[in-house]
């Protein structure tokens, strides 16, 4: 899909009549209906990867068929009324948050404009309070006594294939990113309403193809890329040939190693493009620099977990085989790497999931003996909490000005910032190695801004989509990139390395964009080492 | 048009109420059996809502981290916005319930010319959400000396309190201006704010709207038509309520009525209404959870038993390109048998 170009998409933004810039709109929302063309959804799921999926144990994926979008008629099944309301009423006696989240909106608004895609759209339905009232008027026209009565009257309405059709056009444009959350005054999570509203669309064979394609490639060959293992060995590989020649040192690696001591997980992102890959090589370096008994795995090669954005089904089965493989291999714990929503996965879900992980042991940093108390149950241990652990007992030597090509600014992930709270130690960290400042104050830590494509929805065709949801995030670099001249987005999320590249291409060009490890690789100064310079790091192009 | 139904509605309750206790024996259907009606209707819809939610399992530990979580010595941890004790998440859940901390939060976001996006501090509605809700807390405590003989010295000082700028015969409480005041600026913001008028429904402008008439029924009767009631007679009946012995004495006036009637559909509607949010609010998983998940292990009561792929199936599916690329393997390739 071609995106507008620039001049356009901005004087939009501002001018166009929308919820965001003034116009008000004058039909009720329940009458305003859902049209897709082409740009504004993201691709239907292939019959094959949805056939594929429904045949694996403990998953369900029925309906798979050819369809779009844009048909009137999406071939769903015969009773699919039937098998939507069923499924939420078994999700609204599953989850509390759901039942609570259906009944205790009141509607203040509060939410509207912290929502990245309101912001970037102006599209009313894109305000938290709006998506939620989606699924809350079938809610009360289903399950509760004033909708049943008094029907619109109270907000309730039927289930019909244009509300299942809206549905699917706005639980795609939500990256669960929880903004909207830490501003509600009943802690509202549109992430949950999303999450179920996927779940139900499942039901009856309404998904996307750039979750679910990564989805069974995570299944089949341990990651979304579908590397099969001698491939993923091989992108590794390269990467540490890239390393010797860039730094003299090449770093040791293994692969399925049995009785290491640590089992490494990242999205395999990290292995297969920039500037992904500078971040891989900065793992390997510090892992390397502190003689660290590790070893990767080309089983559970993905950090990433496309499951989170399906149902908690395809989330538990492709997560468990983080603990399978550290307990096959007979490691101590696990290191992760930088990834925002495999870490919401592993804070939030994991150990309720698939644990109790009590084949393995409190993780301990070999090099400093700290205990990582905080994980003593999960037993795994986020990498920027491992090298905050590093340099505050000395561990690792550094020259920040090996960065002094960088002015970088930090861009808080959604997940590591609003589901974990992992927010001062990428900041340590960077005091360490870098020259950075903070962007504007309400776009960051705990009300970051979304990169935008989130949650699966980094995929070509919805780039207008994507660029305009990513604006607010833009926005705030372009504020540090105009008055402190930074030239570098820093962050610690996989599909943010992707799609805030993107991003910046298209808003803020001549701001690239980074792994925090990649920038403390950059700046380790390693003992007995003879590097030539290198005037852009890791990205030093040597002939 | 939403909030124009809710005015008719209020209206014709008015009028039920105003048209209905005139009629002789009424009095008894209006002060008596429906106030105890409502009263059960909304603990009972109350308790049964809780419970229902309660009852409902916390399958994940979903808590909305607003701060740096506990992690390492050195990182200096939030307390109060990634809780990591129980103590740590009442303190939270505490400024969140009686200080809206949330809402204090609030920003307003305005898209201008570049484009350049701003957010600046918007503490309105915070302000007038306090004074609705802090103004109806006073009110209600206030109306215990209607029901308790003797009444509390505490309401005494109460109502010294709210009265203390003593304006006006009868002194004016400040909470009955507040209640107003605080229903009418959340009304007048419904109207104007452009989005919030756009996601307002009838059920967001109906509680509105009968508070509103709730709270003006009741000043004038206390400020303005003092001569119309008689309080010694709606005290009598207002105890004996409490004490289940209610005895109607002489004519008690419509306003009254009017007054009591609009309480009574408050109190039944409130069960069934986005009023709950007073019960929800102590029981939503990402406020009221700790941010201790990878410390100790949430169970889920319903977690099914799903296994990963397996290993064994993933070397089976590609062991020759495994060893072939060098990766250690479980199960050697079966031996090559002799070309011949």
């Amino acid at each position: 899909m071609s995106v507008p170009k620039l001049e356009q998409l901005s004087k939009s933004v501002v001018q166009g009549p929308t919820l965001a810039t003034g116009a008000i709109p004058t039909m009720d929302w329940m009458d305003i209906p859902v049209v897709f063309k082409p740009g504004n959804y993201a691709y239907p799921a292939k019959k094959e990867k949805v056939e594929y999926l429904d045949s694996l144990s403990g998953l369900s994926f029925p309906n798979a068929r050819e369809w779009s979008p844009e048909d009137d008629d999406w071939k769903l099944p015969e009773d699919w009324k039937d098998i939507i309301i069923k499924g939420l009423s078994d999700r609204l006696d599953k989850f509390r948050s759901l039942k609570i989240f259906m009944d205790c909106c009141v509607r203040c608004g509060a939410c509207a404009d912290k929502c990245h895609f309101f912001l970037g759209t102006g599209d009313p339905k894109n305000m938290p309070v709006l998506r939620a009232e989606l699924l809350r008027s079938v809610y009360r026209n289903e399950f509760t006594l004033a909708g049943k009565i008094l029907g619109k009257m109270a907000g309730a309405r039927e289930m019909t294939v244009s509300v299942l059709k809206e549905w699917f056009m706005y639980s795609y444009q939500c990256t669960e990113c929880r903004r909207c959350s830490v501003f509600c005054p009943y802690g509202i999570d549109t992430a949950e309403i999303t999450m179920m509203l996927r779940e139900l669309l499942h039901l009856v064979g309404v998904g996307i193809n750039w979750i679910l394609e990564p989805v069974s490639n995570s299944n089949r060959t341990g990651n979304h890329m579908g590397l099969q293992p001698h491939t993923f060995k091989d992108n590794v590989e390269f990467l540490v040939d890239d390393v010797e020649g860039l730094t003299g040192i090449r770093p040791n690696v293994s692969f399925n190693r049995k009785g290491a001591e640590i089992l490494f997980v990242t999205p395999s992102a990290d292995v297969f493009a920039e500037p992904g890959l500078y971040t891989a090589m900065g793992y390997m370096i510090l892992f390397d620099a502190i003689g660290l008994d590790y070893t990767w795995s080309t089983y559970a090669s993905e950090g990433g977990n496309f499951g989170l954005f399906t149902n908690n089904e395809t989330m538990k089965k492709l997560n468990a085989k983080m603990y399978a493989e550290a307990e096959r291999l007979g490691v101590k714990y696990i290191i992760g790497g930088e990834c925002g929503h495999m870490w919401r996965v592993v804070h939030q879900y994991m150990d309720s999931m698939n644990g109790p992980a009590d084949f393995l042991e409190v993780p301990v940093s070999p090099i400093t003996g700290t205990v990582f108390e905080n994980t003593a149950s999960t037993k795994m241990v986020h990498i920027s909490e491992f090298t905050a652990d590093l340099i505050k007992h000395g561990k690792l030597k550094f020259d920040k000005s090996r960065n002094s090509h960088v002015k970088a600014t930090w861009h808080d992930s959604c997940n590591t910032a609003r589901a974990m709270g992992l927010i001062e130690e990428p900041r340590y960290i960077l005091d360490h190695v870098v020259d950075w400042v903070e962007m504007p104050e309400n776009t960051i830590r705990e009300q970051t801004f979304c990169c935008g494509s989130g949650t699966g929805l980094n995929t070509d065709e919805i780039m207008e989509l994507r660029m305009r949801a990513g604006l607010p995030r833009a926005n705030a670099v372009k504020y540090v990139h105009d008055k402190h001249l930074v030239n570098m987005l820093a962050c610690v999320c996989a599909i943010d390395r992707a799609t805030l590249t993107s991003l910046m291409n298209y808003w803020n060009p001549g701001v690239e964009v980074c792994g925090l490890t990649e920038l403390v690789a950059n700046a380790l100064v390693r003992e007995g080492e003879n590097r030539p310079e290198l005037p852009e790091g890791l990205r030093t192009m040597l002939f | 048009m939403k909030y124009a139904f809710s005015f008719l509605a209020v209206i014709a309750l008015v009028l039920i109420a105003w048209l209905g206790s005139q009629i002789p024996g009424m009095p008894y259907l209006f002060g008596v059996a429906l106030p105890y009606l409502a009263l059960m209707i909304f603990l009972g819809g109350f308790v049964y809502r809780v419970v229902h939610w309660a009852k409902t399992p916390v399958p994940f530990s979903i808590q909305t981290t607003c701060g740096q979580g506990k992690s390492l010595d050195f990182i200096k941890h939030s307390k109060l916005e990634a809780p990591n004790t129980t103590a740590e998440v009442v303190a939270r859940m505490f400024l969140e319930i009686v200080c809206f901390r949330s809402l204090f939060r609030n920003t307003k976001s305005e898209i201008h010319d570049g484009p350049h996006i701003t957010y600046e501090s918007s503490k309105w509605l915070w302000v007038f959400s306090l004074i609705f809700h802090y103004s109806f807390l006073v009110v209600v405590i206030r109306h215990l000396r209607l029901f308790l003989d003797p009444v509390p010295a505490c309401i005494g000082w109460i109502e010294y309190l709210d009265g203390l700028f003593q304006v006006g015969a009868p002194t004016w409480y400040m909470t009955d201006i507040g209640l107003l005041a605080g229903v009418a600026l959340l009304f007048g913001r419904r109207l104007i704010t452009r989005h919030v008028r756009f996601i307002s429904l009838v059920n967001d402008y109906f509680p509105l709207v009968l508070i509103f008439t709730i709270a003006l029924t009741g000043i004038l009767m206390r400020y303005f038509l003092r001569t119309d009631i008689d309080i010694v007679n709606v005290k009598q009946l207002t105890v004996g309520l409490a004490t289940f012995s209610p005895v109607i004495g002489a004519e008690i006036g419509s306003i009254f009525y009017i007054h009591i009637f609009l309480v009574c559909i408050l109190l039944a509607y409130f069960p069934f209404s986005k009023l709950m949010h007073s019960g929800g609010v102590f029981m939503s998983p990402t406020r009221n959870m700790k941010n201790n998940t990878r410390a100790v292990r949430h169970i889920n009561p319903w977690n099914p038993r799903i296994l990963p792929h397996s290993y064994a199936g993933y070397e089976d599916d590609f062991r020759e390109y495994m060893v072939e690329a060098g990766l250690p393997v479980e199960k050697e390739l079966p031996p090559k048998k002799d070309e011949e």
